[in-house]
């Protein structure tokens, strides 16, 4: 049911900021205390604002579909 | 993009006033309340002073020096005697008084407390907080500095403030005047205000409680003078008047030194009405009542709801060059045009430039006048020169205006055949609901459109209205013209499949014609063809010396010459073995190189929103095709019904009495078998079903036997009711109706069910007083077992209300539900589009989406919602052997005879979201 959720690298987040033309404040957010957000920190330790997350889930018209949120606070 | 702007503004940046720049800002001071004198003169210094503005014409503004119309009217004040709480601000002077220290005003956090809320306040802004962020996070801050319960600064103990609604604040019970409040407010320090989410550079909190009170200008508030002579004023006026009478009195007892207690009833009376002047439906209080017993349209109430200044004047405004009346049918017209009767077309204009190629044209055009003589021909109404004057052209000035015609002049034409309109018909609930359409002006008093249109603007005409705009700029028509004219919207972004097409008598048009393949002597063949504009009869079939035309070959005429196309027709009755091309319904349809080979054409082939021809040529030959192709097709189908004749009526569900029979005992034995498992259930003997209670088993048994009743006896009817009758061939060919429908009026109209439950309520054990108490048997229970045309019986009849009365409610209340559902919608993606690297954004560019729809796929072009048909890609390069994977015979198709679940469901697509109830009172 939870699409696959993986934190980016300093270096991948701009290259998908890049990618896209657009700053930081641009992106979708996700709170900090997002369910996700603290499966992810499990795995990497504490996720900092301003990172982001890349999240890929199964679509109905593309069948796998890629997304970008920047964690926000809260 | 900004082409033309010199100015832009940056921010705008709302804030609070002070009481001295409320004083800065009034023109006039405001001591008595009184309005006008005994001669009708405003008094100085009253609610109505002259320098307030001018509402009467003539006058000239005692502060401005202009009249009516260029004086923008002027505020003046009121001197409040005490202060008063502003009801707009209650939460935040709350939030205010919570968070700071109550002796000596500091906010309750200590310094570190304020660096980090300083520190989160830029991180907010650099990730693309909104102002929604910010206001979470100071009420955040100010909830943790409430939660402190001794000040960090002076270590004084804090006191439990509450508010009493709406205006009154307590501290541990004791009250705090407004000027106590605004004492504390006074004391909290500029450099606190920030965590506290308030700029101390625009706004002071103390300015939240009212020392003077701003007074609108008269044109904000203007009296009326009735045709009696006698003046009504403006509800905002009498709140006023009521505000001025009690500041007067309050200060008189004040500096007479009355009794505290007197002193403070009036205090609060003029906060009571403060408070009812900005908003007269504050919770707590009674509205202030006008003398008629109204309640009175103050501030707020006049900017919120459907009715306020936002939803009323801001966003949707009365038009110009627009006509509404009522709307007919003309199947002669094409589904691109609409016939606007003269009337209509001699008030609407289009602005027509001059110029040096065009200025003779335009000159005699002037001189016919407003009403040119003879046939229609667009005369001109006004004539706008060059500095801005707008002449009116009237039948005696006309020639000298012509003649004084220059190039740069602009003049308002008539409307004429070609223009291009917007048309319109309420309720708009998606894009199809406003197209574009062509003028055809027409005799008579009501707008003309093709049916074919009908289902998009979900139009009929038993007195439907619908709108008509008049573009009026180059840019606006070419936009309409490309992306809003009917033949852009055949196919339907909502299924992605075409909602325009044909229905009803087309349909069963086209089965007759196609149907069997029936032949034609000449006279019927031109007869037919007649309708339309081709002329070029084909070479008849000539048979033993008789010459022929086949209906077959007739609807080849209007396919495209290279078309191909194989499915099934929608009277296919899914054989075990599909015989294919020797199918014996006729149901195969098979067209290659644009001729009708085999097969019955029905709503599966040119209906809307299933017709398959339709949607190839739509999609594979371009819109302009598509038209031409529904415009044919109607003429066509007109012919080809008019040729032949059709009727429809009672005795299309006439059958013979051995029918009738049958259908009365298999009811009877249904019945029996009704009362057999009553009588096991009442017994014990009946085997409960898994997971189910045994009353819900008896209740699904029962419902089982019933329905298999009912469609016995549709099966039975329908033995008797076969494609040369009308009724049959409307519900086959999928014209009107069903075969649900037809079975309930010839067989038997079945179990009447509420909430998919059958009928149980109303008396005691029992449904009606007819039946003995705790009858669980079919009658007792709502079963119908006559058809609408033997009759019902009385409680048969009043079962089926019953019923009915279901079907009543769930429409208004789907869509009440669904009108408010979609404006929530509407509110929250209103302002999102997709930009040309496929994101969705909205208009703070912040992307919403990374690709439209996630595939970024237009939805209308989408193939009932797949981005690519693979069977077409197969057909296109394998001709006829691409059958073999596309396996149409195998095609689901509709059955014989619908269930009543299956009528339905489909009933439901088909009404979704468009359905409404009696929306004008005439209808």
């Amino acid at each position: 049911m939870v699409p696959e959720h993986h934190l980016l690298g300093d270096e991948e987040a701009q290259k998908v900021l890049e990618d896209h033309k657009i700053t930081m404040d641009q992106l979708p957010k996700i709170h900090r205390s997002d369910a996700a957000i603290k499966v992810l920190e499990n795995i990497h330790g504490p996720i900092d604002e301003g990172r982001i997350v890349k999240i890929v889930r199964k679509s109905e018209t593309a069948e796998s579909f890629v997304v970008y949120r920047l964690v926000i606070r809260r | 993009m900004m082409r033309g702007v010199s100015k832009r503004i940056g921010s705008i940046k709302f804030s609070c006033v002070s009481p001295e720049e409320t004083r800065k800002m009034s023109a006039t001071k405001i001591i008595t309340a009184d309005t006008y004198d005994d001669d009708g003169f405003p008094i100085d210094m009253g609610l109505m002073d002259p320098h307030l503005g001018v509402i009467e014409p003539g006058l000239r503004c005692k502060t401005c020096g202009h009249k009516v119309d260029e004086c923008p009217g002027h505020f003046g004040h009121i001197d409040l005697a005490m202060p008063v709480i502003h009801v707009g601000f209650i939460k935040d002077i709350k939030r205010l008084l919570q968070a700071t220290c109550r002796s000596c005003g500091r906010v309750l956090l200590t310094e570190d407390q304020i660096d980090v809320y300083k520190s989160t306040v830029e991180s907010v802004g650099e990730q693309g907080g909104g102002t929604i962020d910010f206001k979470l996070l100071t009420k955040e801050t100010s909830k943790d500095a409430s939660a402190r319960p001794i000040c960090p600064h002076c270590a004084a103990e804090q006191l439990k403030i509450t508010l009493d609604k709406p205006t009154t604040f307590r501290e541990d019970g004791h009250k705090l005047t407004p000027k106590e409040v605004r004492e504390r407010l006074e004391r909290i320090p500029d450099k606190d205000l920030m965590p506290l989410g308030i700029d101390p550079q625009t706004c002071r909190p103390e300015w939240m409680i009212l020392t003077a009170l701003s007074v609108p200008p008269v044109t904000v508030r203007p009296s009326i003078t009735l045709d009696s002579g006698d003046r009504s004023e403006d509800d905002l006026t009498h709140k006023m008047v009521d505000v001025l009478r009690i500041n007067q009195r309050l200060r008189e007892n004040r500096d007479a030194g009355a009794p505290q207690l007197i002193v403070e009833d009036l205090w609060e009376l003029l906060q009571y009405h403060v408070t009812t002047y900005f908003d007269n439906q504050t919770s707590g209080i009674p509205p202030a009542r006008h003398r008629s017993g109204r309640p009175l349209k103050t501030l707020v109430q006049r900017l919120k709801g459907k009715e306020g200044r936002f939803r009323s004047n801001l966003s949707g405004k009365r038009v110009n060059f627009s006509a509404r009346t009522v709307v007919s049918p003309d199947p002669m017209l094409s589904i691109n045009e609409v016939g606007v009767p003269v009337a209509a077309a001699r008030e609407l204009t289009v602005p027509v430039h001059v110029n040096e190629h065009n200025i003779e044209v335009m000159r005699a055009m002037v001189a016919s006048g407003p009403e040119p003589e003879g046939d229609y021909r667009p005369g001109v109404n006004y004539v706008i020169r060059s500095d801005g004057r707008k002449i009116r052209v009237t039948d005696r000035n006309a020639e000298t205006v012509a003649e004084a015609l220059e190039v740069d002049y602009t003049i308002e034409r008539q409307l004429m055949d070609g223009d291009i309109v917007l048309f319109n018909r309420q309720p708009s609930l998606h894009r199809m609901s406003m197209m574009a359409h062509r003028v055809r002006v027409m005799d008579g008093k009501t707008f003309r459109l093709n049916l074919c249109v009908c289902p998009p603007y979900n139009a009929d005409f038993d007195g439907d209205e619908m709108n008509l705009h008049v573009l009026q700029s180059d840019e606006a028509r070419a936009e309409a013209r490309i992306m809003m004219q009917v033949q852009e919207n055949i196919l339907s972004p909502r299924y992605g499949g075409p909602i325009i097409g044909s229905i009803h008598d087309h349909v069963t048009g086209v089965f007759y014609l196609t149907h069997r393949n029936p032949r034609f002597d000449r006279e019927e063949t031109l007869n037919i063809l007649s309708k339309f504009q081709s002329r070029q009869v084909p070479e008849p079939i000539v048979e033993d010396g008789v010459e022929y035309w086949t209906g077959k070959m007739l609807f080849s005429l209007v396919l495209p010459s290279d078309f191909r196309a194989t499915f099934k027709s929608s009277i296919c009755q899914s054989c075990d073995h599909c015989k294919k091309e020797d199918c014996v319904y006729d149901a195969y349809v098979k067209i290659r190189q644009g001729k009708l080979l085999t097969g019955t054409l029905d709503s599966k082939a040119v209906g809307n929103s299933k017709g398959k021809i339709l949607d190839r040529i739509a999609r594979d030959y371009g819109s302009t095709r598509a038209r031409q192709f529904i415009d044919q097709v109607t003429k066509l189908a007109l012919g080809a019904i008019m040729n032949r004749g059709f009727t429809t009526g009672i005795d299309d569900e006439d059958i013979p009495d051995e029918a009738k029979l049958q259908i009365a005992e298999f009811n009877k034995t249904s019945i029996e078998k009704v009362s057999r498992l009553v009588g096991s259930f009442r017994e014990g003997t009946l085997d409960q079903m898994p997971g189910r209670s045994l009353e819900e088993t008896l209740e699904v048994e029962v419902m089982k036997v019933l329905g298999q009743a009912r469609d016995e006896a549709g099966r039975i009817a329908g033995k008797h009711l076969g494609l040369e009758n009308s009724a049959v061939v409307m519900a086959k060919s999928g014209a009107r109706g069903s075969m649900l429908n037809l079975s309930q009026m010839a067989g038997c109209v079945g179990q009447q069910a509420v909430r998919g439950e059958r009928l149980s309520r109303g008396y005691w054990d029992r449904t009606l007083p007819h039946f003995e108490k705790g009858d669980l048997g079919a009658e007792a229970r709502g079963f119908v077992s006559n058809s609408y045309k033997s009759g019902l019986n009385a409680t048969e009849f009043f079962f089926h209300s019953m019923g009915g009365r279901e079907g009543l409610v769930d429409t208004a209340v789907r869509t009440s539900r669904s009108g408010y559902m979609q404006r929530r919608l509407i509110s929250a993606m209103e302002d999102l589009k997709m930009m040309s690297d496929g994101t969705v954004r909205n208009t703070a560019d912040t992307i919403i989406e990374f690709k439209y729809g996630e595939d970024g796929i237009d939805p209308a072009r989408a193939i009932q919602g797949r981005a690519i048909d693979l069977e077409d890609v197969f057909v296109e390069t394998l001709g006829d052997d691409a059958e073999m994977l596309t396996r149409v015979e195998e095609a689901p198709s509709g059955e014989d005879y619908a269930t009543k679940e299956k009528d339905e469901m489909e009933f439901y697509e088909e009404a979704e979201g468009t359905e409404e109830l009696d929306f004008g009172g005439d209808e």
